[in-house]
């Protein structure tokens, strides 16, 4: 037994001694946290292509969302541990500047995942879905499927959360444009005057927020009968609701993200529409920005006309309107994380 | 001795009445504060009744109608079993902060069984509740037995539990049509009723009924009493021959078994099974708990006082969000009926002069 003790350790020094000889690549996937399947996704995503290209990854996570400390944490962690780069998916996208910027003084690679920092070039890119554009695919799809009742249409917001957090108020923002809406700050949600928006109401992205908000929005105007909702759990969440007063056949639900449960509930008709992402493809994207970085000092390059690198969004649907680009059902299963 | 003890006859002659405090002229504000000393649930009731009247005088029929006001209770039906649970935990002076985590780890328990194993619903069902039970039990053993404390033991379930959760679930929601499908039994709580355009949940039904019994059960039996006794003066409860860590176990267990029935009910409300929801229940569980004007000191407050406390939240979120107001005036408002929930119970400890 002792001799099996020592000779573990004698092995983990040599491998360790290795580690810090060699020069291979490693690089870091600080995430949210690392319970949302959304994340787990693209954990997956990095550490395969991680392994592909035999680079070290290692993967922090924050404790909940909106957990900063956590992830500062982590980033110095990365710094110490002499990472080439950093995938980061940041809670607090202002905050965290400072963080990133000791970062990349340093010499890492930054890149942001999903959620785009406070200026968007405090990273040096930024791997995500056109979130306002996820949000016009909706929007559009829901007009063209009321046809001419769009006019007279009455719609409910639920949104993420009271903070307005970017991704939260691209989608808003986006479905709204795609409807034929006018924003008006495309900052912010709430300041909007077309009657036919009966109100907005936040559900921190999970079933039981999507109920409630739902609900209190009913209150306010029973006859409703569009639903935007930030994600999918929200809109599971909304639908219960519907069911509840017996409403869930003519109402149309629309929503953002592609996960498979999600997906399913298209093909169900809980949800008309929803538009698809793909953390996986940030991740891997990612890695293998970062192994260019290390092997030559090259940055990725933003999508043309974008100030970010577009990992692609797709309108998922068995209801497919005429103007508007989608995948059917069947494909978006293929395509689904989570 | 000579013929029969008659020491009724003695005292035929002595004062009838008995040792009584003397009250002197009682004005109006001490018979107020008389009358709320003695009825812990009373001001609770008197806010609850008042915001109602003030959000039904703003609002109208929007707010005023059956529909809405039974809205309000679905909407405060998992709140008000959790803080059920949470008012016991908190009259023997104690506070679970694992409260919501229990309650969505039956859920998931109940459902994963159901799905992941194919066991016959109901015996899920009751594998869910066992599960509460038992996390209770182990915090009211560690507490009672092993002399932690409330705040530390729970702290640490809590993140054992959640953690727990989201491993063993792989956090993967499990669909409302799949349930409805396979497995309505777990909607059940969900199932609703109309009374005269009144629309009532099961679950609402079960917090009611909850309330009520643990109500009756607190005040008129010898358990009840030693809750309260336990809560008070633990030391004196137990040279009076209260078994302290029996009450204190129970107590607990009682509490996760409550907390698995909130997790049942959550399950009917959200349809699905999530193990992301009702991750702030132990915060709110003690907001509705502290507005009611149950002392965190322990020993002090009742029951049907937490019930009103989780509807005055309740009547606050409705109403202004038919407002039109931001969601953060709801949150500033709840903060400010806290602390004078507390300046309200501290005036209402002031023996009446």
């Amino acid at each position: 037994m002792k001799r099996l003790i020592a000779g573990t350790a004698l092995a983990l020094i040599a491998s360790a001694s290795t580690a810090v000889a060699d020069d291979s690549v490693s690089a870091c996937l600080i995430t949210k946290t690392d319970t949302n399947p959304f994340f787990v996704k693209m954990r997956e995503g990095a550490a395969a292509k991680a392994e592909e290209l035999g680079i070290t990854l290692n993967s922090y996570a924050g404790k909940v969302d909106g957990d900063h400390e956590t992830q500062v944490a982590a980033i110095e962690t990365c710094i110490a541990n002499g990472a080439d780069g950093i995938l980061l998916t940041a809670s607090d996208t202002s905050s965290i500047v400072p963080a990133v910027q000791q970062a990349r003084d340093a010499g890492l690679l930054v890149i942001a995942l999903d959620t785009p920092l406070e200026p968007i070039d405090s990273a040096d890119m930024t791997f995500a879905t056109d979130n306002f554009l996820a949000g016009e695919l909706i929007g559009k799809w829901a007009a063209a499927t009321l046809g001419d009742d769009a006019a007279n249409a009455k719609i409910a917001m639920l949104d993420l959360a009271v903070s307005q957090p970017s991704v939260g108020v691209l989608r808003d923002q986006g479905f709204m444009t795609g409807f034929g809406i006018d924003v008006k700050d495309p900052n912010r949600w709430g300041d909007e005057d077309d009657p036919r928006i009966v109100g907005h109401d936040v559900t921190a992205g999970n079933e039981e927020g999507g109920r409630r908000a739902m609900e209190n929005l009913l209150a306010k105007d029973p006859m409703i009968n569009v639903v935007y909702t930030i994600n999918e759990p929200a809109a599971a969440g909304a639908y219960e609701a519907l069911k509840s007063i017996g409403r869930e056949n003519d109402v149309l639900i629309v929503s953002v993200d592609g996960g498979c449960p999600g997906v399913q509930n298209v093909a169900d008709g809980v949800i008309g529409a929803t538009s698809q992402q793909y953390p996986l493809l940030m991740a891997s994207k990612g890695i293998e920005a970062i192994a260019n970085w290390a092997k030559d000092g090259s940055k990725p390059e933003a999508t043309e006309g974008k100030g970010f690198f577009d990992t692609g969004v797709a309108l998922v649907t068995d209801q497919p309107v005429d103007g508007v680009d989608s995948i059917d059902t069947k494909e978006g299963m293929d395509l689904c994380w989570g | 001795m000579s013929g029969p003890d008659n020491y009724e006859a003695a005292s035929a002659d002595a004062a009838n009445e008995i040792a009584s405090f003397d009250t002197g002229k009682k004005g109006i504000v001490s018979r107020f504060h008389h009358a709320l000393h003695t009825t812990p649930a009373l001001v609770p009731l008197i806010v609850l009744l008042a915001s109602i009247a003030i959000f039904g005088v703003l609002l109208g029929t929007r707010f005023f109608s059956p529909f809405a006001l039974t809205l309000i209770l679905q909407q405060v039906q998992i709140v008000g079993i959790v803080a059920a649970a949470q008012s016991l935990v908190i009259l023997t002076a104690g506070i679970d902060l694992s409260v919501g985590a229990i309650a969505v780890i039956s859920s998931v328990v109940m459902g994963q069984f159901s799905f992941r194993y194919g066991v016959p619903v109901e015996v899920a069902i009751v594998c869910g509740l066992a599960f509460g039970t038992m996390i209770g039990a182990v915090n009211g053993w560690l507490i009672a037995v092993m002399k932690l404390p409330p705040f530390i033991v729970t702290l640490g379930m809590w993140q054992i539990v959640l953690a727990a959760n989201f491993l063993y679930s792989a956090n993967e929601t499990i669909r409302s049509q799949d349930i409805a499908e396979q497995a309505p039994m777990l909607q059940l709580m969900g199932a609703k009723f109309n009374v005269g355009g009144a629309v009532f949940t099961f679950g609402v039904v079960f917090m009611l009924v909850l309330v009520l019994v643990l109500a009756y059960v607190l005040k008129h039996t010898a358990w009840g009493r030693h809750v309260y006794a336990v809560g008070d003066d633990p030391e004196a409860a137990a040279l009076s021959g209260v078994n302290v860590k029996k009450t204190l176990i129970s107590v607990y267990a009682l509490a996760g078994l409550i907390c698995a029935f909130a997790g049942w009910a959550l399950i009917g409300r959200i349809g699905s099974v999530s193990p992301t929801s009702g991750q702030l229940l132990n915060i709110e569980s003690i907001t509705a708990v502290v507005i009611g004007g149950i002392s965190l000191f322990g020993g002090r407050g009742s029951i049907l006082g937490t019930f009103f406390g989780a509807l005055i939240v309740g009547v606050f979120t409705l109403g202004l969000r038919l407002l039109g107001a931001d969601a953060q005036w709801t949150f500033l408002l709840i903060g400010a009926l806290i602390i004078a929930a507390v300046a309200v119970d501290q005036w209402i400890r002031k023996v009446a002069a």
